[in-house]
């Protein structure tokens, strides 16, 4: 059985193509990396793995199972418990503080207080960021922030991490931090990641890459012009 | 490379013999090639006779004889001028990965030139995945993160020109031929 498997997913906005057919295979404890340049859907592939975005056509299966085709409560139970999601501005929730922030999954998933707060600053801990755990997002650095909103993502022991951009926002020693902590921990607990970034440097994290190019796979891997010799199509 | 004036340094702390250097060098300088002994005692040799290193004694742990060397006042002129100069910031441009595409251009037709720049991109992005493995394994020592991070950084600018050199060859090649 396949553990998340994209097969011929299409998905545009209005009239615009994001999507032209994706089939992609993620195999469980792996970290794979989704590149391209600005614009080929590599966003867009992401929030369909993922479950927050609906193909318009084609699958996408879960350990066996179309997600594609859950009702928006039954996916969102899913990314609540079994996935995970780290975005480039972190997206914390400005009024709460970071521990709050990290343990907001927690109690949502129905954790008592005592319990959650416990395990949130476990988490912030083990990320290097506990001091700044009673502080606010807009008190935090952006390297902090990202630290944290990685902490939120990780805090329900998710089988999968789907990371877009996570280090677009910070500067290069921040970023590396950042990522070196996500793979380290992921090779830990067997976590799969998918890691969508358009720098070969980040690709370079994940143990495969998958090129996208024009909202389709670009099996040469190579971003060549698909009218030369050796191009795609 | 500098080998002398890297073996002028690590005699900054005191009296060292050969095997100590070759070891202290590939230790201090993790991916860096392993030194050679024959390189060692040839550039001992090298500094004792323009008076920058000279013997110490000698010492014998179970072992043979080994002969110390130390840093003279010389030495230690000569290490410290070298640490406060600027390195000239490429004066040339001298890449074998420049010269490969240039010279392809001239003997071959451009897609052999494409072809040679995304084999090489490739390798590249192999290496660049191999050194960032082994600066995020858990055991990674500080000294062997900087080592990476020099590679990986030059690794990168690398491909960032390997891909703007894939889309302007052809009409690189279309000058060069006309
Ligand atoms: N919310 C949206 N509304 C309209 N068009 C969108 C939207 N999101 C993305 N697109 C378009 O879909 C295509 C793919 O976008 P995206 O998946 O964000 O690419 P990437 O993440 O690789 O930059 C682009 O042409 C983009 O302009
Ligand atoms: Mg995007």
């Amino acid at each position: 059985m396949t553990f998340l498997q994209a097969r011929g997913v299409v998905r545009a906005y209005g009239h615009t193509p994001a999507l032209r057919g994706v089939t992609l295979d993620v195999s469980e404890g792996e970290i794979v990396a989704v590149t391209g340049p600005s614009g080929c859907g590599k966003s867009t592939l992401l929030h369909c793995l993922a479950g927050i975005l609906r193909p318009d056509a084609g699958q996408v299966t879960w350990r066996g199972e179309r997600i594609d085709t859950w009702s928006e409560a039954a996916r969102s139970r899913l990314r609540r418990t079994e996935f995970g999601v780290l975005l480039q501005f972190g997206q914390l929730v400005a009024e709460l503080t970071a521990a709050e922030n990290v343990a907001l999954p927690l109690l949502l998933a129905g954790t008592g207080r005592r319990a959650a707060r416990t395990a949130a600053l476990a988490w912030l801990d083990r990320l290097g960021v506990a001091d700044v755990a009673d502080a606010r997002p807009g008190e935090m650095s952006g390297g902090q922030q990202q630290r944290c909103a990685l902490s939120r993502a990780l805090v329900t022991e998710p089988r999968v991490i789907f990371a877009d951009e996570p280090t677009g926002a910070l500067d290069t020693l921040a970023g590396e931090q950042v990522l070196t902590q996500l793979v380290r921990l992921a090779r830990e607990q067997n976590t799969t990641v998918v890691l969508v970034t358009h720098e070969p440097r980040i690709a370079a994290y994940a143990d495969r890459e998958v090129s996208l190019r024009d909202g389709m796979i670009d099996h040469t891997g190579l971003g060549l012009d698909p009218a030369l010799p050796g191009g795609s199509r | 490379m500098s080998t002398s004036h890297v073996l002028l340094g690590l005699l900054a702390a005191g009296p060292r013999h050969g095997y100590e250097l070759k070891r202290a060098h590939d230790e201090r300088l993790p991916c860096a090639r392993p030194l050679a002994f024959g390189q060692v005692y040839a550039t001992l040799a090298r500094l004792c006779r323009d008076g920058l290193v000279a013997t110490a004694g000698q010492t014998r742990e179970g072992g043979p004889d080994r002969t110390s060397y130390a840093l003279t006042d010389d030495g230690r002129a000569t290490l410290d001028h070298w640490l406060g100069t600027v390195e000239p910031p490429m004066p040339y441009v001298a890449s074998t990965l420049f010269a490969k595409v240039a010279v392809a251009l001239l003997v071959a037709d451009v897609n052999q030139a494409r072809a040679y720049l995304i084999a090489q991109r490739r390798a590249h992005t192999q290496r660049l995945r191999e050194l960032t493995a082994l600066k995020t394994a858990p055991a990674a020592r500080i000294d062997e993160v900087v080592a990476a991070d020099f590679a990986i950084a030059h690794l990168d600018a690398d491909l960032r020109w390997l891909h703007t050199t894939l889309d302007r060859v052809t009409d690189w090649h279309r000058e060069v031929r006309s």
